[in-house]
This record gives structure tokens, C-alpha cells and sequence, in this order.
């Protein structure tokens, strides 16, 4: 019952009818969007006085942490694919609350 | 407190999770995922608002604009932390077949952003009268 089918070939016949790794893999395209308006607040913090030093550099860091998210999520939606996924491990919620912690950090290094 | 500090350990070792108790139904983690992927996306709509009113209330002065802004990043940074705190915490509880973890974050939260949000319609509204 809980043994993940591993990586082959979704069996259609022990697909979820609830279609809870569907529903997951949204939530996650949710998330990576709602992490790109956020991001590109950010360019707009960064760009709105003069280009300063600090504020290309958290510009630069905050567009790291956003490929950094978008390559979590990306591995998560992946892995979402096979019909019984295993749950989110401890290091892809660490990395995806980590970006979004230091996302925050830099925009208030900007906003400071 | 020290409940936090437990759960702060536990972080770091998913193995200890593991060996306890019995893998639950796997409909329930990915519940669980999504519970924690709406808090981050709380967790982001407040970053956003804080850097929102950076940005689009200019007008403000410097020490409350910058003050109110970084109030929502940091309850934006407190969600996150929860966020991972949380979904560890009922991992851990489904494993062990005990009950969800209660938990005052939701109404604090609440109370917050309602404290937050009163606070910019006054200073929006006197700081444009005055």
C-alpha cells in the first residue's frame, strides 16, 4: 500500500481518483507563480532608486534564490509524476522555505 | 518553547522520522505538502505586500513606510519558518497516529495582518490629509 511504485510507467489503474498528485503538482505551479510576481516586485525594489552596488547584489542573490525555488519545485513536479509519489523530502522543504526566508532578507537589505 | 526546539531538531533529521511509526496513507503527506505549500505562498503574498508598500506608498514617511514593510517581512519570514515547522510536525503526528498538532500561529497571524492592514488605512488616510 505504501511502497511507491517506483519510476516506471504509471499504472492507470492505481491512480488516485481524487487526483491527489495532480492536485499537489499544482499547488506547487501556484507557489513558483506567486514566487515570480514576488521576485519581479523585487527587480522593481532593486531598479527603482539608482542601480547602487547593494541593490545589484541583492538583485543578483534574489535571482539565485528564484532559480533555486524554481529547481526544488521543478524536481518536486517531476517526482510527482508516478501514481503513489513519496512524500516531499525534509531537504526540499528546507531549500523551498529556505529561498523564500532569503528572499525576504534581501528585500529588506533593499528596503533598509 | 522548548517544544520548538524539539521540532527545531527534527528538521534536520528526517531520519529520526522515519523510523518512527508506520508510513501513512500517501494521499496524506501530499495533503500535508499542500498545506505547507499554501503557507509558503501565505509566507510570499506577505513578502510581496511588504515590499508593495515600499514601492507604491512613496509618499510616506521614511520611518513608518520602512517600518510597516519590514512588519510584513517579517511575519513573511515567521510563516516560512512555520511552514516547514508544521508539515514536520504532522509528518511526525500521522506516523505516530496521533492527532494533528493544534496550534495558535492562525489567529496570531490573523490578528497581525488586521493590526497591519488598520495601521496602513490610518497612515494612508492622515498621512494624505496632513
Amino acid at each position: 500500500m505504501t511502497e511507491a511504485h517506483g519510476t516506471g510507467a504509471p499504472d492507470p489503474e492505481v491512480r488516485d481518483p481524487g487526483l491527489q498528485p495532480e492536485r499537489t503538482r499544482l499547488a506547487w505551479r501556484r507557489t513558483t507563480l506567486s514566487w515570480t510576481v514576488v521576485a519581479v516586485l523585487a527587480v522593481k525594489l532593486a531598479l527603482h532608486d539608482d542601480a547602487t552596488a547593494t541593490g545589484l547584489t541583492a538583485l543578483a542573490l534574489s535571482a539565485l534564490v528564484w532559480v533555486g525555488f524554481l529547481a526544488v519545485a521543478h524536481r518536486r513536479i517531476h517526482s510527482l509524476s508516478t501514481a503513489r509519489p513519496r512524500p516531499l523530502s525534509h531537504r526540499g522543504a528546507l531549500l523551498a522555505a529556505g529561498c523564500t526566508i532569503a528572499l525576504a532578507v534581501f528585500g529588506a537589505a533593499l528596503i533598509w | 518553547m522548548s517544544d520548538f526546539v524539539q521540532s527545531l531538531r527534527l528538521w534536520f533529521a528526517p531520519q529520526r522520522i522515519r523510523d518512527e511509526g508506520e508510513t501513512p496513507d500517501y494521499r496524506f503527506s501530499l495533503a500535508n505538502e499542500r498545506t505547507f505549500l499554501a503557507w509558503i505562498r501565505t509566507s510570499l503574498a506577505l513578502v510581496g505586500g511588504g515590499f508593495a508598500v515600499d514601492q507604491f506608498l512613496p509618499d510616506l514617511r521614511w520611518g513608518v513606510r520602512v517600518g510597516l514593510a519590514l512588519a510584513l517581512l517579517a511575519a513573511g519570514v515567521l510563516c516560512a519558518l512555520r511552514a516547514v515547522n508544521h508539515w514536520v510536525r504532522c509528518e511526525r503526528a500521522m506516523r505516530r497516529g496521533e492527532d494533528l498538532p493544534a496550534s495558535r500561529f492562525p489567529a496570531v497571524l490573523s490578528l497581525v495582518v488586521a493590526v497591519v492592514a488598520l495601521a496602513m488605512v490610518v497612515v494612508v488616510v492622515f498621512g494624505w490629509t496632513g
